[in-house]
C-alpha cells in the first residue's frame, strides 16, 4: 500500500514522519519526492547506493537542413526557440520537451538529444528501500524526475511504501499523490500551519483520497487552530507529536528516532498500527 | 528600488518569521510574497482595505470539439505528457499547453483555450503589497511569482526599497524570484537537513551573481551543525548577518498574528534587530 505523506508547506515535519513511520514498518520503501531540496537520504544513509540519471528530450537543430523557415518557434509556445543571426537557438532550461518542433518543421531540421536534468538514488538502510530523486541545480522543473523515481520505486515487492510528497499543493504535489492509497497530512500547530494545511486538504479532497492528520510541534499550553479546525470539519486526527528539545537535536543532527530513541521508537510504531488500521 | 530577496531553499526554516520582523523594522512600504503555493505573509502584515484583484492564465489548455473529432488517436500518441485520456478528453492538470494536438489534428477538432491557473492580489493603501495564489495543482509558478514582482515594481511610487518574501526549493518559482533582487538573504537551519539545503540554495543564488547574506534560525538547538555553517560562511566569504535563537514566543506571535519584534521582550526578536543592524546599511534604510 501507498502511502503519501504532505503539508502544505515545507518544515512542518513531512520527512520526519515518512522517515520515522517507513524505519517503524522495517521492511518498506522510502521515496523521497521533494526532488529539489532532499533530505531523506542524510537520514537513513543507505548502502549499497545505485544512481542512475534523469534525462529529457532536447531539440537539436541540423544547420545543414534548416532553411530558416521559423516555423519551429512560431509553433514553441514556451519561447524556447529563437532565431538570432541566421541560426535557431534552443533555450534548453524553458523548453518542455513536447516534440512539437520536430512536426512543425518541414526541412525534417529538428532532432532530440537527452539532456540530464538531476538523477535517481537508491540504497538500502537496514531493511529499508530508499529511493532519491534529486535534480540538478539550476533545472526549473523536477516533474520528470518524480514520474521516473516513482516508476522506478513502484516496482517495488513491499507491503508499505511511504511517499515524502514536495510541498505545496502545485503539480509536482499532485505527482506524487496520484496512486496513493492513503494520505497523512502533517500540520504545525500555528495559524500558518492552518492555512498552509487548509491547501493541502482541498487537493487530498479534490482526489477523494482518504486521509487524516498528524499534528506536529504541539504545545499542551497553546490551543492548536489545526486541531480545532480537524474536529469542527470531522477530519481524522491520527496522532499528536509535543514539541520536544530532545526529539529537535536528534532530528537536527540527522537521527532517526524510530531505531535511536525507545520513546519514539513506540510512538512511531502506534502511529504505524493506527494508519495501517485505516486502509 | 532596491530588493532584498528572502530565501531558504527549504519551507519552514523561518522565511516568514524573518521577512515579517525585517518588515516591521525597515519600516519597508513595498513588500511580495512569492511563495504563490503557500502564501503566508499576509497572515502577519495585516494589510488594511481593499485590494485589486487580477486573475492570472497560465498557459493555455488544450480542448477537444467531440463533433469533429474522429478518433483518429493521432492527438493522444504524439502527446508527451499523457494529458488525453481514450475517450478525447483533455486532463487540465495534465496538459502544458504545448499545442502539438492542435499541429496534429488534421480534422480541426483541436483549440487551445485560456486557463485561469490563479490570482494576482495587490494592496495599496498603506503600503504597497503583492501577493499571489496559485490554483489547487496548477503548474506555471515561475511565471505567476514573474507577475507577483512585476506588479510589485509596476505600481511603486517612490518605494527605494522592497522585502520579497520567497518560495522554498531551487526550482522555476524561486529562480523568477531571485531575477532582479539586489540581496538575498538565506534563512538557514542549524540541522544536517539545513546545511544540506543551504548549499543548494547558495550555488543556485550564485549563478545570478546577487549579494548573498546567511542568517541561521534556531541556531542553539544544535551547535555542531551552527559550527558547520559559521564556518561555511568564512570559506565562502558570505555575510553571516544573523543567528536567531530558538524563541517559544515566535509560535505566540504567529498565532496572535503579529511579528515577533511586536510582542515585547523576546530573545528571537532581539537577535533579529541585530540581523537587521547588519544588512541595512547595504540597502541604505
Amino acid at each position: 500500500m501507498n502511502i503519501a505523506v504532505l503539508s502544505g508547506k515545507g518544515g512542518t515535519g513531512k520527512t520526519l514522519v515518512s522517515v520515522n513511520l517507513a524505519a517503524a514498518a522495517k521492511e518498506s520503501v522510502y521515496i523521497d519526492c521533494d526532488v529539489e531540496e532532499p533530505n531523506g537520504m542524510l537520514f537513513f544513509k543507505p548502502d549499497q547506493i545505485i544512481k542512475e540519471p534523469v534525462t529529457v528530450k532536447i531539440p537539436e537543430i541540423d544547420r545543414k537542413k534548416c532553411i530558416g523557415c521559423r516555423k519551429c518557434i512560431d509553433f514553441c509556445k514556451f519561447n524556447a526557440l529563437a532565431y538570432i543571426r541566421k541560426n535557431v537557438l534552443v533555450f534548453e532550461e524553458l523548453c518542455h520537451s513536447c516534440g512539437g518542433c520536430i512536426i512543425a518543421c518541414p526541412q525534417g531540421a529538428v532532432n532530440e538529444k537527452n539532456k540530464s536534468i538531476g538523477e535517481i538514488c537508491s540504497g538500502i538502510s537496514e531493511h529499508v528501500k530508499v529511493f532519491t530523486g534529486e535534480m540538478n541545480i539550476g533545472e526549473t522543473s523536477g516533474v520528470p524526475i518524480i514520474k521516473k523515481l516513482l516508476l522506478t520505486a513502484g516496482k517495488q515487492d513491499t507491503l508499505y511504501t511511504f511517499i515524502d510528497c514536495p510541498p505545496g499543493s502545485a503539480c509536482t504535489t499532485m505527482e506524487s499523490i496520484k496512486d496513493a492509497d492513503y494520505c497523512i497530512l502533517v500540520a504545525e500547530s500555528t495559524l500558518f500551519g492552518l492555512h498552509n494545511f487548509e491547501m493541502v486538504y482541498k487537493l487530498v479532497k479534490f482526489f477523494s483520497k482518504r486521509c487524516g492528520v498528524i499534528l506536529n510541534k504541539c504545545d499542551e499550553n497553546i490551543i492548536n487552530p489545526v486541531e480545532s479546525f480537524c474536529k469542527k470539519e470531522n477530519i481524522e486526527i491520527l496522532g499528536k507529536i509535543f514539541y520536544d528539545r530532545e526529539l529537535a537535536t536528534m532530528n537536527t543532527a540527522g537521527l532517526i528516532l524510530s531505531r535511536t530513541s525507545e520513546k519514539y521508537g513506540s510512538l512511531f510504531e502506534q502511529l504505524l498500527q493506527t494508519v495501517v488500521g485505516k486502509i | 528600488m532596491k530588493q532584498l530577496l528572502i530565501l531558504s531553499g527549504k519551507g519552514g526554516t523561518g522565511k516568514t518569521t524573518v521577512a515579517g520582523a525585517l518588515i516591521e523594522l525597515s519600516k519597508a512600504k513595498a513588500l511580495a510574497d512569492c511563495d504563490v503555493d503557500a502564501p503566508n505573509l499576509h497572515l502577519i502584515t495585516k494589510m488594511q482595505g481593499q485590494f485589486a484583484t487580477t486573475p492570472f492564465y497560465g498557459m493555455d489548455k488544450a480542448s477537444i470539439d467531440q463533433k469533429r473529432c474522429i478518433k483518429c488517436g493521432a492527438c493522444v500518441d504524439n502527446c508527451r505528457f499523457t494529458a488525453i485520456s481514450d475517450d478525447y478528453v483533455v486532463d487540465p492538470y495534465a496538459c502544458e499547453g504545448c499545442g502539438v494536438c492542435q499541429l496534429v489534428c488534421k480534422y480541426a477538432a483541436v483549440t487551445l483555450k485560456p486557463f485561469i491557473a490563479g490570482k494576482l492580489m495587490l494592496y495599496k493603501k498603506n503600503k504597497l503589497f503583492s501577493t499571489a495564489e496559485l490554483k489547487m495543482g496548477s503548474g506555471n509558478s515561475g511565471l505567476l511569482v514573474d507577475s507577483v514582482k512585476k506588479q510589485l515594481i509596476k505600481n511603486s511610487t517612490d518605494e527605494k526599497f522592497a522585502i520579497i518574501d520567497g518560495s522554498p526549493g531551487i526550482g522555476c518559482p524561486v529562480i523568477a524570484s531571485l531575477n532582479g533582487a539586489d540581496m538575498v538573504l538565506i534563512v538557514a537551519e542549524a540541522s544536517v537537513s539545513g546545511v544540506n539545503d543551504m548549499k543548494r540554495i547558495i550555488k543556485t543564488a550564485r549563478r545570478f551573481q546577487i549579494e548573498i547574506a546567511v542568517c541561521i534560525n534556531k541556531y542553539d538547538v544544535n551547535d555542531v551543525e551552527t559550527k558547520k555553517i559559521e564556518k561555511f560562511c568564512t570559506k565562502e566569504n558570505l555575510l553571516l548577518a544573523g543567528k536567531i535563537p530558538f524563541d517559544k514566543k515566535i509560535v505566540e506571535a504567529v498565532n496572535k498574528g503579529v511579528s515577533i519584534v511586536n510582542i515585547g521582550d523576546s530573545k528571537a526578536g532581539a537577535a533579529i534587530y541585530d540581523l537587521f543592524n547588519n544588512i541595512k546599511t547595504f540597502f541604505a534604510v
